[in-house]
């Protein structure tokens, strides 16, 4: 029987939590999903009186708009290269790290070193590197640390973020940097499921000689597919919210200089949209909320079909 | 017979000397893969640290130094005497917000972690499920109502802004539930009987004992208000409450968009290396706590 002293007691512990989560969090689910439903509505209007209808037109004025297109294209094309990519990467470099001995905590310290690190400081460093520095002649003085490897490679240099630089050549200063900084964390996970898995599996396999691929495919592989699972689905949620990365190497203005928001996401199209189109930032926020909660829903269900505990 | 006996040892002999051959080259090809995996991580830093000391001319060469010619010092003097960033007030301001808000937070999740924990009252488990299916949506769609919120409050350019709405972390609340479910409800029972309050034994038992993730949650805070950027730029990005990331993307562009990188760099370095400190000497608890987070900051 639960006495009515304890009762009183726990809610007293948890009374400054409830209050701040009233505020912050419940409030604005309500209101929020409110606002979207409002045709048109901002908060100045509603300040000066105005009604709003109720509907849904925020819903589709966003999907018809031009800059929301792009946004949704930017952010799908983002997740479905950088997941795959740093996925995969990471699972090579944490079966590496696990199959050697001497020094396998200074390069897993290594590894984990991007993780903590500003997003947009590190992101002007990339910047920095793919930039070029034009001087009077046709070609730059400097055309960037990564031009110089490309050069030294024996091919020619390419704009990446300049004037003039092509929508491809940034998006792969995206991949490049997304994926750099996806990869701690990654590995960390993946790296810790390989080291919990049970030796035996394996000692089984080597009597039985199976070869190396096998055993990886057919042992390491399913027995990791939880933590695969893991860092897939929370790469793609991470992925739908991309937006800091962007402003490190882009700044503000989302797009190299003379292009602005070529390189626009949702959220950064959320963001845009607070304080002067709440009703349109609201169906926008709740339209990637659907599209986060579908892609976890069929990741779950990919991965439940697949994962083998 | 016995010639079959010592052919069939000297083939167990090669077969092992091929094996250990196979496993030589294993081994350097890991470590060969591993090295230039490292390299390619670790070189933005590099390449940060040593743009940050280079003149402006040395840094546009067509032929790029990877060593600097001189170290030259003067971008750090010129960061920190910048009138454009204002570094003393940047951090003095991410500091105060950092420290403020994660003590605060610290009270309020130990608080409802224990409540969760240990207490029993109706509904229990319900809205423990309820919070943390918040946890599945974007944070996004709270700030558009939070942005009206904290303005008809009257919050906005104030620290106070910067602070409380975010004071509650559902996640971390579940994860020192978790820490607080392992210790035995036995030592608690025992402590009810000796006639110690709720609150100290609180104090002197549960807190102690989940250190290593009280810990984790710190740091991890702390990280968060350093690294902070969207929510600070919307609602106090004046000189007197502006944060070191929001006062870092724009400083050192001139008004035609060139940037002075070298000066840049030494911006970003002297920004970073708080974090890298703190990493060094508390890597075991980040990534403790973020391996079973998965959220940055």
């Amino acid at each position: 029987m639960v006495d009515s002293k304890q009762q009183w007691k726990a809610w007293l512990y948890l009374s400054p939590a409830v209050v701040l989560l009233l505020i912050f969090t419940v409030w604005p689910i309500y209101n929020t999903i409110k606002m979207s439903l409002l045709e048109g509505f901002t908060t100045m209007g509603s300040v000066n009186g105005v009604q709003y209808q109720f509907g849904f037109g925020n819903f589709t004025r966003v999907l018809q708009y031009p800059g929301f297109i792009t946004c949704l294209k930017n952010t799908v094309l983002l997740c479905v290269l950088t997941v795959p990519i740093s996925t995969f990467l990471a699972l090579l470099i944490a079966v590496c790290l696990n199959a050697i001995r001497p020094l396998q905590r200074l390069l897993q310290t290594i590894f984990f070193l991007p993780y903590v690190t500003n997003s947009i400081a590190i992101g002007m460093v990339f910047a920095a590197m793919f930039n070029m520095i034009m001087g009077g002649g046709a070609r730059p003085d400097s055309v960037g640390i990564i031009n110089n490897v490309l050069e030294a490679l024996g091919l020619n240099y390419i704009n990446w973020l300049n004037y003039g630089s092509s929508y491809w050549a940034n998006i792969a200063v995206m991949v490049v940097y997304i994926v750099w900084n996806a990869l701690p964390f990654k590995i960390l996970i993946l790296l810790g499921g390989l080291q919990s898995v049970n030796k035996q599996y394996y000692d089984a396999a080597k009597v039985d000689g199976t070869s190396k691929v096998r055993t990886f495919t057919r042992i390491t592989v399913p027995l990791l597919s939880p933590m695969i699972a893991y860092v897939v689905i929370t790469g793609f949620i991470g992925g739908f919210k991309e937006y800091s990365s962007i402003v490190g190497i882009f700044g503000e203005s989302m797009g190299p200089v003379g292009n602005p928001y070529s390189l626009d996401t949702m959220v950064g199209f959320i963001y845009r949209a607070i304080g002067n189109q709440e009703g349109t930032a609201s169906a926008a926020a709740l339209i990637l909320f659907a599209i986060i909660f579908v892609v976890t829903m069929i990741n779950l269900a990919v991965s439940k079909k697949n994962t083998h505990y | 017979m016995s010639e079959i006996k010592t052919m069939q040892i000297r083939d167990m002999h090669k077969v092992s000397a091929t094996q250990k051959v196979m496993k030589v080259i294993t081994q350097i090809l890991l470590y060969t893969f591993l090295g230039l995996m490292a390299l390619i991580v670790i070189f933005p830093f590099y390449w940060m640290i040593i743009s940050s000391i280079k003149t402006m001319d040395e840094y546009r060469r067509a032929i790029p130094t990877l060593i600097p010619e001189y170290f030259d010092f003067r971008n750090y003097v010129e960061v920190f005497m910048s009138e454009d960033l204002l570094l003393g007030r940047l951090f003095a301001n991410t500091v105060f917000v950092g420290v403020v808000s994660t003590v605060l937070s610290l009270i309020i999740t130990v608080l409802s972690a224990f409540a969760f924990a240990r207490l029993e009252f109706k509904g229990k488990n319900a809205m423990f499920a309820a919070l943390l299916a918040t946890m599945m949506i974007p944070g996004e769609l709270f700030t558009i109502t939070n942005y009206q919120t904290v303005n008809t409050f009257g919050w906005m350019k104030t620290f106070t802004v910067l602070i409380v709405p975010f004071l509650v972390s559902v996640f971390y609340i579940y994860l020192l539930r978790q820490n607080f479910l392992q210790i035995p409800n036995e030592l608690y029972l025992a402590a009810k009987v000796d006639g110690t309050t709720d609150f100290k034994y609180l104090w002197k038992v549960m807190i102690p004992l989940a250190l290593p993730t009280i810990i984790s949650i710190t740091i991890l805070k702390m990280m968060g208000a350093w690294n902070s950027y969207m929510w600070p730029r919307l609602v106090a990005n004046d000189d007197e409450h502006r944060l070191i990331t929001n006062g870092l993307r724009t400083a050192f562009t001139n008004a035609e968009g060139v940037t002075d990188i070298p000066v840049q760099m030494a911006a970003v370095a002297v920004v970073s290396l708080p974090l890298f400190l703190v990493f060094i000497f508390l890597r075991k608890y980040i990534m403790k706590g973020v391996s079973r987070s998965g959220i940055k900051g």
